[in-house]
C-alpha cells in the first residue's frame, strides 16, 4: 500500500518546498515536497528532525529509575511513558497482577491523561482549522482566534485540560512529570479529600465532552473536505480487552486490515516483536514499524483514536458507546479511513475517559491502602498501553544487578509514521498537485499531519507562535521564492524576507 | 570566669549564646540561624571539606563547622559575598557530577538539591563535566552511583569510626578523586558492608542508596517538600540539642 510519491525518480531536476517547522504539533518536524516546473508533486515526505536517544542513555541505570526517567520523553503525555515503563518494571519484579487499588489508580491517572491530552489537541491545536477553514486568514487561524470568536468553547477546552491535569496531580504529585508507579504498584492512592474534590466537577466534564463530540460531528458533516481529505486505506492496530472492549491500559493486541478482517487478535503483547518489526529509512530519524506477516511494503498500520474506534467491538461507558455506534454507522459499520475522522474519534475517547473517571471516583478501591504486589524476579519486561496517540511499547532487559542492559521503545507516533507520510502524499496529490502554492494550500498538509496529533519530540511546542519558513528552490539550488511567518504571526514574502 | 556567666558572640549582628566547646555552626543552629552546609552532619565529627559553611570571623574566613565559638567574636554569615561563594561552590558540585534531579530517586530528599534551592541556584554558570564513573550495583541491597557523589567523605568517616569497617575510601587526586571499596574485587558485594551500616544511611545525595526504596514516598511528602532545608536543618538540630542537653 506504499504510495508512489515516497521517492521521486529524478529528484535533482525537481524543486524542493519545505514546510519547516510544522506548526500546532507536539515537537519538531518538517514536510518536504519535490515539484516539477508544472508544480506536479513527485515526492512528499514527513521528516522527523530530532534525535532523542533515550533507548541508549537509560542503559546502565537501575530499572526502578526507568518509569520516572523515560517519562521525560514527553511533556504532553508523560503519564503514558510512565505507565508503560511501570508495567514493564512490574514484570521485572514478578508482579503480573497488581492490587485492585494500584491498578485502578493507574487507570484513573491514565484517563486523566487521555482527557487532558485530547482536550489540548482538539481545542488548542486542531479547532482553528476546523472552525475557520484550512485556508482561512492565518492570523485568525489559531487558539487566540478561537478565544476571540468562540470564548465559551475555548474556556471549556482549557477547563477540560485542567481537570485532566488535576487528576494526574492528585495521584502523581505534579501535573507533569510526577512520580506514581513504583515496581509492582503505586506509591499512593487517592485520599478521600482528593477524591471528593475531583468528584465535584466530573459531571460538568462529561457534559462538555459530550458537547465537543456533537460539535466535531457537526463541523465534519458541514465540511466539504471531510469525505475526501486524506482518505486512504490502511491496517489498524490497538490493544483490546478480552471481551473486545476498548481498553486504554491493558489487553491483547488486535490488528485489522482495511476491510476490517482480523490480521491478529488478542496477541500477548509481551510477544509484540513476533508480529511487528521496525524498518529504518535513511531520510528520517523515526523508524517505520510494520506487521511482519504482511511485509514492510503492505504491513504498515495506523494507531490512535481512529484505529481504536475501528478495532474495538464496543466501549464500556454508555455515552461514549452511543457516540461510537454513530461513528461506525457513518462508515456503514465498515472501517472508517478518513484522516479527519481522527478528530471525531479522539473526542469520543475524551468522553469515554471522562465517563471512566466518573466511574473510578465512585469505586471504593480508589482510596485503598494495598498498593504494591510482588512476585518472582525476572530479567525482561514489556509494557504496552494505549497512549492518547496510539499503542506504546516499552521493552527492557536488565542484568542480575538490576541494571538496564537493553531497551526498545516504539512510541505511538512511530507506529503512525508511514500513515502520516501516506496522509501527506494523499493530500499533496489531491490538493497541491499542479497548483500555485499558497500558505493556505500548504496548511492542508499540516492539517493532515495534525489530525494524527503527532508527538514528534514529545516535549516542546510553542502554541500559535512557532515561526514558519517555506522556500521555493529551483533545480540548481537557488531560492526563487520565500515566505516567512515570524514569531508575531506576521507574514513576509520574497527572496529577501527575514 | 564563672561557668554561669553566659558567653555570646555576634552573628550578623545578632547575639548568639554558646556552651564551652561548641562550634560557631552548632551555636548558630541551636539559636535558630541556618548556615548552609553539605559535608557536615551534626551527628558525626565535622570535616570542613565542602567549605559551604564558611563564615567570616573577625575579618578572616573559617569553616564554621570546625571553628570554635569564642566570646565576643564578630561573625558574618548571611552576606552577599559569602552567599555568592556558596552558590558558586554548589554550582561547581552540580557540574562535576551527573545530578539529573528529574529522574533521581533522591530528589526531594537530597541535601545538594535542597541547598541549591536555598541558595537560589537557578542555573549553572559552569560547563557540565558529564563524567562517566562506574555504578556499583553488585550488592543485592545497596547501590553506589559514583556520578552523584560529591566527595563529602561522610560514608568514609562513618564506616571507619562508627561501623569500624573501613568499607569506603577515597582515591585519586583533584577532579579524578573517587570513592573506592575495600574488597578483593573492588565491588560492594564482596565487601563487609551491610544494609544496617550507619555509613549507608547518611549519604546527603543519591550516591549511596538502599535498593527497593526508590520513589516510595510520594511528591508532597518528601523531606524538603514540606519545609525548606533551612528550616528543616534548624528544627532537627534544635530537637537534637534538646535530646542531648535538655
Amino acid at each position: 500500500m506504499t504510495h508512489l510519491l515516497e521517492t521521486a525518480a529524478h529528484p535533482r531536476a525537481l524543486r524542493r518546498v519545505a514546510i519547516e517547522p510544522l506548526t500546532r504539533v507536539e515537537g519538531h518536524g518538517k514536510v518536504t515536497l519535490l515539484l516539477d516546473e508544472q508544480n506536479r508533486v513527485h515526492q512528499a515526505r514527513l521528516h522527523i528532525v530530532e534525535f532523542r536517544g533515550f533507548e541508549k542513555f537509560i542503559q546502565g541505570r537501575p530499572y526502578w529509575e526507568v518509569p520516572v526517567l523515560v517519562q521525560r520523553l514527553c511533556g504532553i503525555c508523560p503519564v503514558s511513558h510512565h505507565l508503560a515503563a511501570g508495567k514493564a518494571v512490574d514484570m521485572l519484579v514478578g508482579a503480573r497482577t497488581l492490587t485492585p487499588t494500584a491498578e485502578k489508580v493507574r487507570r484513573l491517572m491514565h484517563q486523566g491523561q487521555m482527557l487532558q491530552s485530547h482536550a489540548l489537541h482538539f481545542f488548542h491545536l486542531a479547532s482553528p482549522d476546523l472552525l475557520f477553514g484550512f485556508d482561512s486568514e492565518p492570523a485568525r487561524r489559531n487558539i487566540v482566534g478561537v478565544i476571540a470568536e468562540h470564548p465559551e468553547l475555548a474556556l471549556q477546552g482549557v477547563k477540560l485540560r485542567k481537570y485532566g491535569q488535576e487528576v494526574i496531580k492528585a495521584i502523581a504529585g505534579k501535573r507533569i512529570h510526577g512520580t506514581a508507579c513504583i515496581p509492582g504498584g503505586m506509591n499512593k492512592a487517592l485520599s478521600e479529600a482528593e477524591r471528593d474534590v475531583l468528584r465535584r466537577d466530573i459531571g460538568q466534564m462529561v457534559a462538555w465532552s459530550q458537547g465537543a463530540v456533537a460539535l466535531c460531528r457537526r463541523v465534519l458533516d458541514a465540511s466539504p473536505h471531510a469525505p475526501i481529505f486524506g482518505v486512504f486505506p490502511s491496517n489498524f492496530m490497538s490493544l483490546i480487552r478480552a471481551d473486545g472492549a476498548l481498553d486504554f491500559y491493558d489487553g491483547g493486541l488486535r490488528a485489522k486490515d482495511a476491510q476490517g478482517n482480523l490480521i491478529f487478535d488478542h496477541v500477548d503483547y509481551t510477544h509484540y516483536n513476533r508480529h511487528i518489526h521496525e524498518e529504518v529509512k535513511s531520510w528520517s530519524y523515526m523508524k517505520f514499524p510494520f506487521i511482519i506477516s504482511l511485509g514492510d511494503a503492505d504491513g504498515w498500520y495506523r494507531v490512535g483514536p481512529l484505529a481504536r474506534m475501528n478495532t474495538a467491538d464496543f466501549l464500556d461507558t454508555p455515552l461514549a458507546e452511543e457516540a461510537r455506534r454513530a461513528f461506525r454507522a457513518a462508515a456503514n459499520d465498515g472501517m472508517q479511513h478518513a484522516t479527519l475522522a481522527y478528530h471525531w474519534a479522539r473526542l469520543i475517547e475524551m468522553l469515554h475517559a471522562a465517563e471512566g473517571i466518573e466511574r473510578l471516583l465512585d469505586d471504593p478501591d480508589i482510596t485503598g491502602t494495598d498498593l504494591v504486589a510482588k512476585g518472582e524476579r525476572a530479567l525482561e519486561g514489556v509494557g504496552v498501553i494505549e497512549a492518547p496517540r496510539g499503542t506504546l511499547f516499552h521493552h527492557y532487559k536488565v542484568d542480575e544487578n538490576d541494571v538496564v542492559v537493553r531497551a526498545n521503545l516504539i512510541v505511538s507516533t512511530t507506529n503512525n509514521n508511514q500513515a502520516m507520510n501516506e496522509a501527506v502524499r494523499t493530500v499533496a496529490a489531491s490538493y497541491l498537485d499542479g497548483q500555485k502554492l499558497t500558505e493556505g494550500l500548504l496548511n492542508h498538509i499540516e492539517v493532515a499531519v495534525r489530525a494524527f496529533d503527532p508527538c514528534l519530540s514529545c516535549a516542546t511546542h510553542a502554541l500559535g507562535r512557532m515561526p514558519l519558513q517555506v522556500e521555493l528552490v529551483d533545480a540548481a539550488g537557488q531560492v526563487i521564492d520565500r515566505m516567512v511567518k515570524g514569531a508575531d504571526g506576521v507574514f513576509a514574502e520574497g527572496r529577501d524576507a527575514p | 570566669m564563672s561557668p554561669d556567666i553566659r558567653k555570646t558572640f555576634h552573628l550578623d549582628g545578632v547575639e548568639i549564646p554558646f556552651r564551652e566547646g561548641q562550634t560557631v555552626f552548632d551555636a548558630a543552629m541551636a539559636a535558630g540561624i541556618y548556615i548552609p552546609h553539605l559535608c557536615h552532619n551534626p551527628d558525626f565529627e565535622p570535616h570542613s571539606s565542602c567549605r559551604l559553611c564558611t563564615v567570616i570571623v573577625n575579618g578572616r574566613p573559617f569553616a564554621s563547622c570546625t571553628q570554635p565559638a569564642v566570646a565576643g567574636q564578630d561573625v558574618k554569615s548571611d552576606t552577599p559575598e559569602l552567599n555568592d561563594m556558596r552558590r558558586s561552590l554548589t554550582e561547581m558540585l552540580l557540574v562535576e557530577g551527573n545530578h539529573y534531579c528529574p529522574a533521581c530517586e533522591k530528589s526531594g530528599n537530597c541535601r545538594l538539591q535542597a541547598t541549591a534551592y536555598a541558595l537560589g541556584v537557578q542555573y549553572n554558570h559552569y560547563p557540565q563535566f558529564f563524567p562517566h564513573r562506574d555504578v556499583d550495583a553488585s550488592h543485592p541491597e545497596i547501590i553506589l552511583d559514583r556520578d552523584r557523589c560529591i566527595l563529602c567523605g561522610l560514608c568514609v568517616r562513618i564506616s571507619r569510626r562508627v561501623d569500624r569497617k573501613n568499607v569506603f575510601a577515597m582515591t585519586g587526586r583533584g577532579i579524578t578523586t573517587t570513592i573506592v571499596i575495600d574488597s578483593p574485587s573492588g565491588l560492594l558485594v564482596d565487601s563487609r558492608v551491610s544494609r544496617d551500616d550507619e555509613a549507608v544511611q547518611h549519604c546527603p545525595v543519591g550516591a549511596l542508596m538502599m535498593k527497593g526504596e526508590a520513589f516510595k514516598v510520594p511528591i508532597g511528602e518528601r523531606r524538603y517538600d514540606t519545609s525548606p532545608i533551612s528550616e528543616d536543618s534548624v528544627a532537627k538540630f534544635q530537637a537534637r540539642e534538646v535530646r542531648l542537653h535538655g
